[in-house]
């Protein structure tokens, strides 16, 4: 630390900071209102290969989740209690696993699939974001080769920066041990800039944006 | 012992002669500039982009003691143990210590060019250690045994057809070389080093200040398999890689993945914040960073090339150089490559021994206006080159250049020697191009006019 003091101690006031304003007016928009961010969230996931399927209400979302275990064979599900995930636990015939307590590493990587909640929904990227605190942990969303997301349209935020904001008002000082932004499935172009999905996180992502949460 | 210098010419000839390494290299830079062009347009004002980004890393470098300190209190405050390392030497032997304590025996890494600099794996691997990279690219080139050749892209040098080949000979597995089976085959061998492994070693492309966390861009998800899976994980980070507020990641995030990817934002950004807190269900028991200097605080103190430690490591840089698009990524014999390499590495590992690197360039200037920090990288390496001068007289040089200023200083011995070049300039020796060699040899000697200009006008009157 010392060495730095010194390094820096002959040097005029460094540039000053940049504001919001002008950081936010270089970057993508998105218009805050739901069609345009709902709009701008499906664009960015079809170029990312996220499948993004809107249902109109819960029921339907719990018919989506069926249709999609079957069409996955899936033997094997973990999911979390959190609020929509645990209304759509019963779409299941298969077994399931719950990750909110102390779970077998094991167990989950069994899993066909693991089934979250997320904080929010950008539009202006098409990401997702997520905690360990709300979102059942840090491997749920990334071990099992499908992960689904149930949020209601109300998760749809316009970019990157609100993300920020909003959680900063969340969590405050008592910020979660892990907070992610997961932008479309798994990826890589490692050979020959091939671009091939799933390398090591999921190779599905699915999104499921309940537009009525009652 | 070969110099630094020597092998780089060696390495460097090597390659400038290998054409279809070299076309292969240019194609992927190519596609890689379409990309990114697509990608700038998403934004609003690049330029502003660029701006903001280079004063807010301006700000930080400016006032590095007070963020880090800050990010250090935010961090330890959540249980996190950092570890400060003036050197590669003191870093490892933090490590060693970490997994010692720890009971450790199989480490697994994600990318981290800060292990790559102290070079981590050898150590690891000498104490005993098992240690496997999970990073594709990173995964193909340790089976080879070989250094990264590029710091996003480690295995863009190889084909298909080799990497196959590589995974049937060191993974027993069955011959394929399309690029989908073989990610396959890498991914189930490491799904099964993540379930096994006691630590993580992983890096940061951002430390953020205010929250005290760090910040992992990747696509794969190893990163975050590596910092969810083992009980331990170790942080290897560079002093330089703290940026003030959260919501800086904003700017940052979508600019690093734009300049390293040509994406509009890379897979997983994930911010880890500590060991798994009390109301968490998984995470490491211990989480531990190691700052690293590394002489880092020596280009700091050099307020005339400071700026490029606002490095975000996304290898634009590297990937619209002439230079680095036709000798490759392994002639620079060093951690970084292309321009940021070759501005960094004299610091790094000595001016008087590296400053070469600063010579491989044409100082087309390609990497300053595409650097997303603003850093002014091609003058950095006229400075060095001139930096070097004082630790490496050029003695030999001194002789020609005088002969050459009392000459140019004399228009009536310069005439003299323009009638005498006429004479010899059809003469074997001097058309051959024999004299004078590591100076003749790349360059020909235009055909002097019968009469010079100054003849001409004296005789018109």
């Amino acid at each position: 630390m010392a060495r730095i003091r010194e390094a820096l101690a002959p040097s005029g006031p460094p540039p000053k900071l940049p504001d919001q304003e002008t950081v936010n007016a270089a970057l993508p928009s998105v218009k805050p209102d739901i069609a345009s961010m709902r709009e701008e969230f499906i664009n960015q996931s079809n170029q990312l290969r996220t499948e993004v399927r809107v249902c109109s209400d819960f029921s339907e979302a719990s018919g989506a989740l069926r249709e999609i275990a079957v069409e996955g064979g899936w033997g094997r599900v973990a999911l979390h209690r959190g609020p929509s995930v645990s209304r759509l636990s019963d779409a299941f015939s298969c077994p399931v696993m719950w990750t909110d307590k102390d779970y077998e590493k094991s167990e989950l990587e069994k899993c066909d699939a693991g089934v979250t909640e997320c904080d929010a929904l950008v539009a202006s990227t098409g990401s997702i974001l997520i905690t360990s605190r709300s979102c059942g942990g840090r491997a749920l969303s990334v071990l099992p080769p499908h992960h689904v997301v149930v949020a209601d349209a109300g998760k749809l935020i316009p970019d990157l920066s609100t993300a920020f904001v909003n959680l900063k008002k969340t969590y405050g000082a008592d910020m979660p041990g892990f907070i992610s932004f997961i932008t479309g499935p798994s990826r890589t172009g490692d050979i020959e800039r091939i671009l091939v999905l799933g390398a090591h996180g999921p190779r599905r992502l699915t999104v499921l944006l309940i537009e009525d949460s009652l | 012992m070969t110099s630094p210098a020597d092998k780089f010419t060696e390495k460097s000839t090597v390659v400038a002669e290998n054409l279809d390494h070299r076309a292969r290299i240019r194609d992927a830079m190519k596609k890689y500039e379409g990309t990114r062009g697509d990608g700038v347009q998403r934004f609003n004002d690049w330029e502003a982009a660029r701006d903001s980004a280079s004063r807010i890393k301006g700000n930080v470098i400016g006032r590095l003691n007070h963020y880090l300190e800050q990010f250090v209190d935010r961090i330890e405050a959540r249980g996190a143990r950092v570890h400060w390392a003036e050197d590669s030497a003191e870093a490892r032997r933090h490590v060693l210590d970490i997994l010692g304590r720890a009971g450790a025996r199989r480490v697994i890494k994600s990318k981290v060019m800060t292990g790559e600099e102290i070079s981590i794996n050898h150590a690891l691997e000498k104490a005993g250690y098992e240690v496997v990279e999970s990073d594709l690219g990173e995964f193909i080139v340790q089976l080879r045994r070989e250094d990264p050749y590029h710091f996003v892209f480690p295995a863009m040098h190889l084909s298909r057809g080799e990497i196959g080949d590589l995974f049937t000979k060191e993974l027993n597995t069955p011959h394929s070389s399309e690029p989908e089976e073989l990610t396959m085959v890498a991914r189930r061998e490491l799904r099964k080093r993540f379930m096994e492994a006691d630590a993580g070693i992983c890096g940061a492309n951002f430390a953020v200040a205010e929250t005290g966390m760090i910040s992992i861009t990747e696509n794969e998800g190893n990163a975050r398999l590596t910092c969810a899976m083992p009980r331990i994980q170790i942080a290897l980070v560079g002093i330089e890689k703290v940026i003030p507020r959260l919501e800086d990641l904003a700017l940052f995030l979508p600019m690093l993945a734009t300049s390293g990817t040509g994406q509009a934002l890379t897979c997983y950004n994930s911010l880890y914040g500590g060991p798994r807190l009390q109301d968490e269900v998984d995470g490491p028991e211990e989480f531990h960073i190691v700052l690293l200097d590394n002489r880092r605080t020596v280009v700091l103190a050099d307020e005339e090339q400071r700026d490029s430690l606002h490095c975000i490591r996304c290898g634009a840089c590297l990937n619209v150089c002439p230079i680095y698009r036709n000798i490759g990524g392994h002639s620079y014999g060093a951690t970084y490559q292309g321009p940021i390499g070759s501005v960094l590495t004299p610091y790094f590992k000595g001016l008087r021994a590296w400053s070469h690197l600063a010579h491989a360039s044409s100082l087309c200037g390609a990497c300053t206006e595409i650097c997303p920090v603003k850093i002014d990288l091609h003058h950095h390496l006229l400075q060095t080159r001139r930096n070097a001068v004082s630790v490496q007289p050029a003695r030999k040089a001194r002789w020609p250049y005088a002969c050459f200023a009392f000459m140019m200083n004399r228009p009536r011995i310069y005439g003299f020697a323009v009638r005498v070049m006429r004479r010899l300039q059809h003469w074997p020796v001097v058309s051959g191009r024999k004299l004078l060699r590591p100076w003749t040899k790349s360059r020909e000697l235009p055909e002097i006019a019968p009469r010079s200009f100054r003849d001409w006008w004296k005789e018109r009157g």
